[in-house]
């Protein structure tokens, strides 16, 4: 039996109740919702309402005035008890009023004293004391973190510090946070030694197509509507941008738009595509994994040789010579004009066929889809949504070249329909001081860490345990360095502040390390923690972020914090004072001096500060007219009372995203080269099974909390494994069983999911899941910028358990809708 | 689903003392001990007993249309064949469940080969062998199921919900 919340009514939200805009906080798409709260003991009546509506009636389809369980808490705001409704914005141009599956749970998936909701939050400071963590004060917190890590570092010697931080926004990201940790560890440090939430490395997912001149998000939602292609590359939009896809997808192919989508695997997405299109005008290109840039290559080249290119385009805005950046250390493909990336990347249709198990007539068939002129010799117009299939997969920065070679060949940049972009994760929030120090590639933090670097290491949501690859490895090291440490204070239990600091010093020196972490859970990593400091959501904080077409808006704090929880951004500045005061005290006068600059109060004071230093046009109060619209980046100024945007970049054919002068956009030379991170084609050859690696519409983007969400984990219990039915034969399973994973680097679980349109010996398993980390099976290779290849990992499988009685109870049905 | 027969639609039952008490939702989790005596605090409303059908008027996996707990709140009434968890009759096998989509009011359609109710709107599909739990989707909550009684002769009613019905912030409506 399914999970049900045996809900039957729910309290009205009274007319006069206070509103607040809402920009989903969980994924890159930025749905707008409204925030509705009002006093504990009011409510409106069926007559007499927020909406004016007679609510004794039953509602028709897609009705304003109908919200569900999930969208309804009870919080505290200002103190006091408030019942909060938080329910999509039919106003908003981005999911006109579309919820989804993650997103209206919003609420739900609050922290709630009265509801029992997300218990599992932060609420007070703790440190490692008497073998546990105990509550304590912001103060004694950050003064422990502010006298170890001034142990370890030093002006202009500041390595053994290791950061792992946020760079995104939404969730507990944005402009306000990533300047405040930016500030401190690339402002008042060039801490050099730092990572991202999600990879291994400080370094951009897409350094090729800012290479080449080109931003990742570079159109407007609408191009999607306006177009007569739609190609899709190792994304699957349904499930990860959920509303993009329902509300400009659908409309696009309503419109008339083709798709092609390249996956290894046959998605929900191309399965809705059918339904909306006819399968007549989707193409699904399932190529062999890791074989994009070779489809790529070959599209290319074909297009090129059909002479369906916009020559004038390339011309007038594309560089003309030969090779204007060598390929090197920080550039593993070399940059130059189209001529010299044509002849640098060619490839027959023969060769790409047999690479990509493709045939040739459906390749050609893209290349038509992609750039054919219209009968009427008129242009075709194509956009080009990409994400971590080819982001996290193989050969990296080729293969987004590759791809942004076609977008500029056919001159579908900057143009109306066009756009080739990536489709992203978190919403983006990024302001922070220049990264340079950090270097290109970028240190590995996750094997120098496990190589015994870093001795103080500070950690803003992160966590390595769930999102990193050789995980097995790391959580086993991570945990020994840092229980030294642990042992170190339990056996001083009941020294004083300086012999508890030299013990804590003492280990470190011999291997161990000090881990302080900011978040709003305790995390995986967070059990190996000394110092665990609760921080805040969107929500619970006024918070900018843009979404994936570059929309800025801002989120209204419309329920208190947790217990004593703080933005991340005012924690970043509560500590800059700490080390301020710590270093002048131990007569370290010019180093505190640079950790001046922090007598921010609110997240508002660190906006101004940071993002608006940039960007003076923007305030609170502009943002906060503009509403659940927003402003879409650059802001260019503000007329008649509202900001002006953006909406497509790059409609002048000039290109700025490398920092050349000349503004011309540069295609990229990456040639074929085969599974390019080591260890793979080893594995490959090695181990039966293809553990393809992604998301699930239910959770992604809050799994964190979803943990706790009975609505959630009565669905998937244990995170599955998608497996062709004959191979469950071959192996003996049973749909709900547990497997074991395993290969050369390690061994995780999944519950088995039958999937008949699983190929042979291709399985998909669920990516960042807390229980059943599937990074424990991934090899250390990346690619030579650290860029993390999650997606090309081979392993077999064995059955360890029968269903367990959780597992045993849910639904094994195929997701493909049957209409 | 083109079974449109109609259904006896019961009267409808109001909540003793009209409107919700204060927080109607889950009230009685949602009050705090000590305020909650001041409301008739009701964990679930009282529903209409009411007829839809007889045992012998369903056939094996062919869904009957059905209103409940009023004729604006359509469902379905399904004897799926075998016995599942929560069935009600002799066999344990027949279910019942609102067929609006609690995603955005759609209406499902029933899918006999694999038993399940799909949306046209956004492509959700729930498991009617499984409680109505949602197999893939953007609902936020699983298909709302009837419970169902069978008397002696035969007779099926429907006496309740699990699950807020789409459209209506009371189940039985109100005022
Ligand atoms: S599609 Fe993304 S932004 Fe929109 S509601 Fe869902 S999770 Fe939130
Ligand atoms: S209304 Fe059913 S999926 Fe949206």
């Amino acid at each position: 039996m399914a999970f049900k919340r045996n809900i039957d009514r729910l309290p009205i939200i009274p007319a006069g109740a206070k509103e607040h805009n809402v920009t989903c906080h969980y994924c890159i798409v930025g749905c707008g919702y409204k925030a509705y709260t009002w006093p504990l003991k009011k409510q409106g009546t069926t007559d007499s309402n927020w909406i004016g509506e007679d609510l004794s009636r039953q509602q028709g389809v897609e009705t304003e005035a109908w919200y569900a369980p999930s969208m309804y808490n009870v919080v505290k705001q200002n103190g006091q008890d408030v019942h909060l409704v938080i329910k999509p914005d039919v106003n908003c141009e981005v999911n006109a009023g579309l919820g989804s599956v993650r997103g209206a749970r919003m609420a739900e998936n609050r922290r709630s004293e009265i509801t029992g909701t997300q218990a599992q939050r932060l609420t007070e400071p703790m440190v490692w004391r008497y073998g546990t963590w105990q509550p304590t004060s912001w103060d004694e917190a950050l003064d422990l973190v502010a006298r170890v890590t001034a142990r370890v570092i030093d002006k202009d010697d500041e390595d053994d510090l290791y950061v792992s931080m946020f760079d995104h926004g939404g969730s507990a990201g944005g402009y306000e946070n990533t300047w405040g940790t930016g500030k401190l560890y690339f402002g008042s440090m060039k801490v050099k030694h730092c990572r991202i939430h999600n990879r291994p490395a400080y370094n951009s997912e897409v350094h090729s197509t800012r290479d080449m001149g080109v931003d990742e998000l570079n159109y407007s939602y609408t191009d999607y509507q306006n177009t007569d292609t739609i190609l899709l590359v190792g994304t699957n939009p349904i499930e990860c941008q959920t509303n993009l896809f329902l509300n400009h997808m659908v409309k696009g192919m309503q419109n008339g738009a083709k798709v092609i989508v390249v996956d290894p695997r046959r998605t929900v997405t191309v399965d809705a595509c059918e339904q909306v299109a006819g399968a007549e005008n989707v193409l699904h290109l399932a190529i062999a994994s890791g074989s994009d840039l070779a489809l790529f290559n070959t599209l290319f080249t074909y297009i090129a040789d059909q002479r369906w290119v916009d020559a004038d385009f390339i011309a007038k805005s594309t560089f003309q010579g030969d090779v204007a950046v060598a390929e090197d250390a920080a550039h593993p493909a070399a940059l130059g004009s189209f001529e010299a990336a044509r002849a640098a990347v060619k490839m027959t249709l023969a060769e790409g066929a047999a690479i990509t198990g493709l045939t040739e007539a459906q390749i050609m068939q893209a290349a038509e889809w992609i750039a054919k002129p219209k009968d009427d010799g008129s242009r075709r117009k194509c956009v080009t949504g990409y994400e971590k299939g080819i982001i996290w997969g193989n050969d990296n920065y080729r293969v987004i070249g590759a791809l942004v070679n076609i977008g500029l060949a056919t001159g579908n940049i900057g143009r109306i329909g066009g756009g080739t972009c990536r489709l992203g994760g978190h919403q983006e929030g990024y302001f922070r001081p220049s990264d340079a120090h950090v270097g290109r590639p970028a240190p590995y933090i996750d094997q120098l860490l496990i190589a015994g670097g870093g001795k103080v290491h500070h950690i803003w949501a992160n966590d390595h345990y769930k999102t990193t690859l050789n995980a097995a490895e790391f959580k086993r090291v991570y945990n020994k360095r840092s229980n030294m440490v642990k042992e170190a204070m339990d056996a001083r239990a009941g020294a004083t502040r300086e012999e508890l600091i030299d013990a804590i010093v003492g280990a470190i020196e011999a291997g161990g390390i000090f881990s302080v972490c900011v978040d709003i859970i305790h995390s995986q990593i967070g059990q190996a923690a000394h110092v665990i400091l609760p921080a805040v959501e969107s929500g619970e904080m006024n918070l900018t972020s843009m979404n994936g077409e570059r929309r800025l808006r801002l989120v209204e704090k419309y329920m208190d914090a947790p217990g004593s929880a703080q933005p991340d951004c005012i924690i970043a500045a509560r500590l800059a004072n700490h080390m301020e005061r710590v270093l002048r005290e131990e007569g370290r006068a010019e180093y505190a001096d640079q950790f001046k600059g922090y007598d921010w109060k609110t997240e508002e004071d660190a906006f101004i500060d940071g993002y608006n230093s940039g960007n003076p046009e923007v305030t609170y109060e502009r943002l906060r007219a503009a509403g659940n619209n927003g402003v879409q980046e650059p802001v260019k100024g503000f007329e008649n009372g509202a900001l002006v945007g953006t909406p497509r970049l790059y409609e002048d054919g000039v290109f700025t995203r490398h920092g050349r002068e000349d503004g011309k956009a540069l295609f990229c030379m990456g040639a074929w080269r085969g599974l390019q991170a080591p260890g793979k084609a080893q594995q490959k050859a090695s181990f039966r099974f293809l553990i393809n690696a992604g998301r699930a519409n239910l959770n992604w983007q809050n799994w964190f909390l979803d943990q706790k969400n009975e609505f959630v984990m009565d669905r998937f219990p244990v995170p599955f494994i998608q497996i062709n039915p004959d191979d469950m034969a071959d192996l003996g399973l049973k749909p709900g069983d547990m497997v074991e994973v395993y290969n050369d680097v390690g061994a995780t679980q999944g519950l088995v999911y039958p999937e008949p349109t699983a190929r042979r010996n291709e399985t998909f398993m669920i990516f960042g899941a807390p229980n059943g980390t599937q990074g424990n099976v991934i090899n250390a290779g990346t690619n030579e910028l650290i860029l993390p290849n999650y997606k090309q990992t081979w392993a077999n499988i064995r059955k360890i358990s029968d269903a367990t009685p959780a597992a045993a109870r849910v639904s094994y049905k195929s997701w493909e809708v049957e209409l | 689903m083109k079974c449109n027969r109609l259904v006896d639609v019961g009267r409808r039952q109001f909540l003793r003392g009209g409107v919700l008490g204060v927080a109607g939702a889950a009230a009685a989790t949602v009050m705090p001990a000590g305020q909650a005596q001041a409301q008739q605090a009701r964990a679930m409303l009282d529903y209409p007993s009411n007829k839809l059908a007889n045992l012998a008027d369903l056939k094996v996996n062919e869904p009957m249309d059905i209103g409940y707990p009023d004729a604006d709140s359509p469902g379905i009434l399904l004897k799926l064949g075998a016995a599942v968890e929560g069935g009600a009759g002799p066999d344990g096998d027949i279910v019942a469940y609102s067929v609006l989509c609690p995603h955005k009011g759609y209406s499902l359609s029933y899918h006999a080969a694999d038993k399940t109710l799909n949306c046209p709107g956004h492509f959700s599909r729930f498991d009617c062998e499984k409680g109505g739990q949602q197999v893939w989707g953007h609902a936020t909550q699983n298909l709302p199921q009837f419970s169902l009684r069978v008397d002696d002769a035969g007779d099926i009613y429907a006496e309740g919900a699990d699950e807020l019905i789409y459209g209506r912030l009371s189940n039985v409506l109100q005022g």
